[in-house]
């Protein structure tokens, strides 16, 4: 039986990358993530994973691709400088189809910012960060529990759909200790990579249908392939076809569109008979919950939406609630991203508000309720 | 000859490269040497970053990953670690591996892990038309040094050994049987290896500097390298404008990638009853 | 029924140490529970601060939004963090000097110095403060408590921290008798 124990966000993450099959990690300190960075160092050698300190966080992001290759699981950790820094080779993920995980514990920027204090201002970074139409998935935990869970999803749609994957944490989600009862690890569901069966005629980027996924090789098992961040073709050479080029984008892009309704992810209390709708995710989801609890409690109808795949953001199931909303409120800890999307997929069907705060402290229920309630009246 | 052809993807050849360039000069002693050691094609992966040098890595056959500019180093010590019985081996250029890649190769020459570092040095950026280069000697003229380049260039040999790099050597696209020679003790040095070779660019950097054309390039190599034997007992007058080629330092240090597998030995020793990890989930169940 | 606890104190105090061993504490019990911090510079001195909330039910929002329980050592952490105090009940270390503005319920325990003085040790004022919050405001038993100090503290250092921990637990008994 599994038992209850008060465990870290970031602990969480690291827990669940295990669980995944994490063998390989490479990091740079920096808080407020280097929890994770550091109980990998304890623990990988224990399962006989490897984990290495890298000059920089690009350095880090390639090792971790480069291991990728290799057929390891491999992840990275970071925060807002870092995550800037890595930019680059999240695209090279991108095209090369090289499956990685890399969990950003957002902090108030822009540039050093804040480093221990909370910010949700790298969503748009997260989704177009690197330059040049890409695939990503980006997820983000609401709990310390979310942690351990999202962070296997994310390891397992890197390895099913060869994408990058973000886990797209906080400060405070990262540092919070909360009681946290593990699954049974015989119930959790591990993805592993699909690879070919012989290197005869293998191509590796040929993809049978619509949206498909190549299969993986790793380095090593005789197949002797080439892998390029140049636009190639399904031989994996670069190409100057700009017909073929525009078709591995669309590729890229496809698979992550046609996955959507499986990955998509997302938690709902109250919502269905709404008039007030509250879109949060993170850690201002926590005070999301809080607030629609207390106007419940005061007979207000408002329910909550929380997203928890953020790109590509869960449209459908939105739209479904907003066109039976009077209202909706979007609280995050930045001057408003994720609202954007959400106004485009709302679509005018209900007036979209935003409650932006910036000063790095977790918003209050009252905060949030104020708005629920004062909007109402 | 024939055994050494069977290393490269036929297929993909003829290769970009210039007439007069001196990178097929160095990819053809590297395949020449590793069928000398009668390496095994699928047990070698070959990283290279941006730029002329890199697109060596897509002529080879072997696994092979053509990465962002600068960065080879650290793919290729994310691969290393992660498959120490691979031969690993990094093809670069002066201005990928000693600029945006400076750092990357600073860090694995002092970690001393197991990679072989090809670097083709032609004194400028090629690809982007012949810019100088942090290996573009002072007062060399380049399209961003129209002037003449007013800062110092990186000896590259003295850089990897002070920072840590376990064999060093230097050649040229002339001097090819020594290139053959150096390239050999590289990879089978159990370090970071680096073996510089210099090679003429007549495109652009001999061009612009009217240094003539292939040729010419080959001869200025001739005629400006001594060997570092030589060199110890020539008088340091005779020494300038010179550069020294040979086998510039080959001292054994502890390989990264062997001591990381120690420390899992002994690690695992202390915690055989670790019960975390992947073991017991559902793998690929629907 | 939630309980929130705010420890603060000034860096090195390991009032974090504290807060995490009384939310397990809880967890032990059955209950719920979350403990947040402010990080940073605190951890070197300065001004800290160190949050639990513990509850039956299910915990939303993690903070302390109007602390039952509010454990100041320090001057500074007092004036700071007492201005904020509502209907809770503040524990200062006898060292801190009261202000007649801070209108809150406040005890002033010799936390700090029954840790020098009468246990021996200034490092295990954590825990002694930690036995005032557990002994004042009943929200885990004392069995429990020791429970998770030894669940928490380094080897060989046991005994001392229990010590420590029931030296915290008598000034609670005596405060509330009082």
């Amino acid at each position: 039986m599994p038992e209850a124990k008060l465990m870290q966000g970031n602990e969480a993450c690291t827990l669940g990358a295990l669980a995944a099959g994490l063998n390989f990690f490479a990091g740079y300190p920096i808080t407020p993530s280097t929890e994770i960075a550091e109980l990998c160092s304890e623990e990988l050698p224990k399962i006989g994973g490897k984990f290495i300190q890298m000059e920089d966080e690009i350095g880090s992001i390639a090792a971790i691709i480069g291991a990728s290759l290799t057929g390891r699981k491999a992840m990275t950790a970071t925060s807002g400088p870092g995550f800037s820094l890595m930019q680059e080779l999240i695209g090279y993920s991108a095209i090369s189809e090289v499956p990685i995980v890399i969990i950003n514990v957002q902090r108030v920027g822009p540039s050093t910012g804040m480093p221990t204090s909370l910010a949700q201002g790298d969503v748009m970074q997260a989704r177009w960060g690197t330059h040049g139409d890409h695939p990503v998935v980006v997820l983000a935990p609401g709990n310390v529990r979310e942690c351990f869970d999202l962070t296997i999803k994310a390891f397992n749609i890197a390895e099913d759909l060869r994408v990058p994957v973000i886990v797209l944490s906080d400060e405070t989600i990262g540092h919070m200790r909360e009681k946290v009862v593990l699954p049974d690890y015989k119930s959790i569901k591990v993805v592993n990579r699909k690879a070919p069966a012989t290197p005869a005629g293998y191509l590796p980027y040929k993809a049978d249908q619509d949206g498909g996924v190549p299969l993986m090789a790793p380095f090593g098992a005789g197949y002797r392939w080439h892998v390029t961040g140049l636009s190639h073709d399904e031989t994996g050479f670069p190409t100057n076809k700009g017909e073929v080029a525009g078709d591995l984008i669309k590729r890229l892009m496809r698979k992550v569109e046609k996955a959507e309704p499986v990955i998509r992810d997302y938690a709902t209390e109250s919502a269905d008979d709404c008039d007030v709708l509250v879109v949060a995710f993170g850690s201002s989801a926590m005070s999301a919950t809080s607030a629609v609890r207390q106007a419940r409690a005061q007979g207000v109808k408002a329910g909550l939406f929380r997203p928890k795949t953020i790109w590509p953001f869960p449209e459908e199931p939105l739209r479904e609630l907003a066109a039976k909303a009077k209202r909706i409120i979007v609280p995050e800890m930045n001057l408003g991203q994720l609202v954007l999307e959400i106004e485009r997929v709302v679509a005018g069907k209900a007036p979209v508000e935003r409650l932006s705060k910036v000063n790095c402290e977790l918003f209050r229920p009252e905060e949030i309720l104020k708005a629920i309630i004062g909007g109402s009246k | 000859m024939s055994e050494s052809l069977d290393y490269f993807r036929q297929n993909r050849l003829p290769h970009i490269w210039c007439p007069g360039c001196g990178h097929g000069t160095v990819t053809g002693a590297l395949t020449r040497t590793l069928a000398k050691l009668g390496i095994d094609k699928n047990n070698v992966v070959v990283v290279s970053g941006i730029g002329c040098s890199s697109r060596a890595s897509g002529y080879l056959d072997f696994d092979t990953i053509h990465t962002a500019h600068g960065r080879a180093i650290a793919f290729a010590t994310g691969i290393k670690l992660s498959r120490p019985d691979m031969k690993v081996i990094v093809m670069t250029g002066d201005g990928d591996c000693t600029a945006i890649g400076g750092n990357h190769f600073i860090h694995a020459a002092r970690r001393n892990i197991d990679i072989t570092t090809i670097v083709m040095n032609n004194s400028n950026y090629g690809m982007t038309s012949g810019q100088y280069s942090p290996m573009t000697p002072t007062g060399m003229l380049g399209t961003t040094a129209p002037y003449g380049n007013v800062e110092r260039p990186f000896d590259l040999g003295k850089l990897a050994i002070a920072c840590g790099a376990t064999y060093v050597g230097r050649s040229t696209s002339y001097h090819v049987q020594l290139l053959g020679e150096l390239l050999e003790k590289a990879l089978l040095n159990k370090g970071f290896s680096v073996v510089e070779a210099v090679v003429g660019c007549p495109t652009y950097f001999g061009r612009k500097n009217k240094l003539g054309g292939a040729v010419d390039m080959f001869t200025w190599q001739k005629d400006h390298a001594v060997n570092v034997k030589a060199a110890a007992v020539m008088a340091p007058e005779k020494l300038e404008g010179k550069f020294l080629i040979g086998e510039l330092y080959n001292q054994a240090a502890p390989e990264f990638t062997a001591q990381y597998d120690a420390l899992i030995e002994s690690v695992r020793r202390k915690f055989d009853n670790f019960q975390g990890g992947v073991r017991g989930c559902a793998q690929n169940s629907d | 029924m939630r309980t929130e606890f705010r420890l603060s104190g000034s860096g090195g105090q390991g009032l974090l140490l504290a807060g995490i061993v009384l939310a397990e504490a809880a967890i032990l019990d059955g209950k719920n529970a979350v403990q947040t911090q402010s990080y940073g510079p605190e951890a070197r001195g300065g001004s800290s601060k160190a949050e639990v909330v513990v509850s039956a039910e299910d915990i939303d929002y993690p903070k302390a939004t109007d602390p039952d329980f509010l454990l100041a050592l320090t001057n500074d952490s007092y004036k700071t963090y007492g201005k904020l105090q509502g209907k809770g009940l503040i524990i200062v270390d006898s060292s801190v000097c009261l202000d007649p503005d801070i209108k809150a319920r406040t005890v002033s325990l010799p936390i700090l110095d029954t840790a020098a003085n009468v246990i021996g040790k200034k490092v295990v004022a954590n825990i002694v403060a930690l036995g005032v919050l557990g002994g004042i405001s009943g929200v885990v038993s004392p069995e429990i408590l020791e429970k998770a100090v030894l669940n928490r503290v380094p080897k060989g250092t046991e005994e001392l921290n229990i010590k420590a921990l029931r030296a915290g637990l008598e000034l609670a008994a005596k405060a509330k008798n009082a």
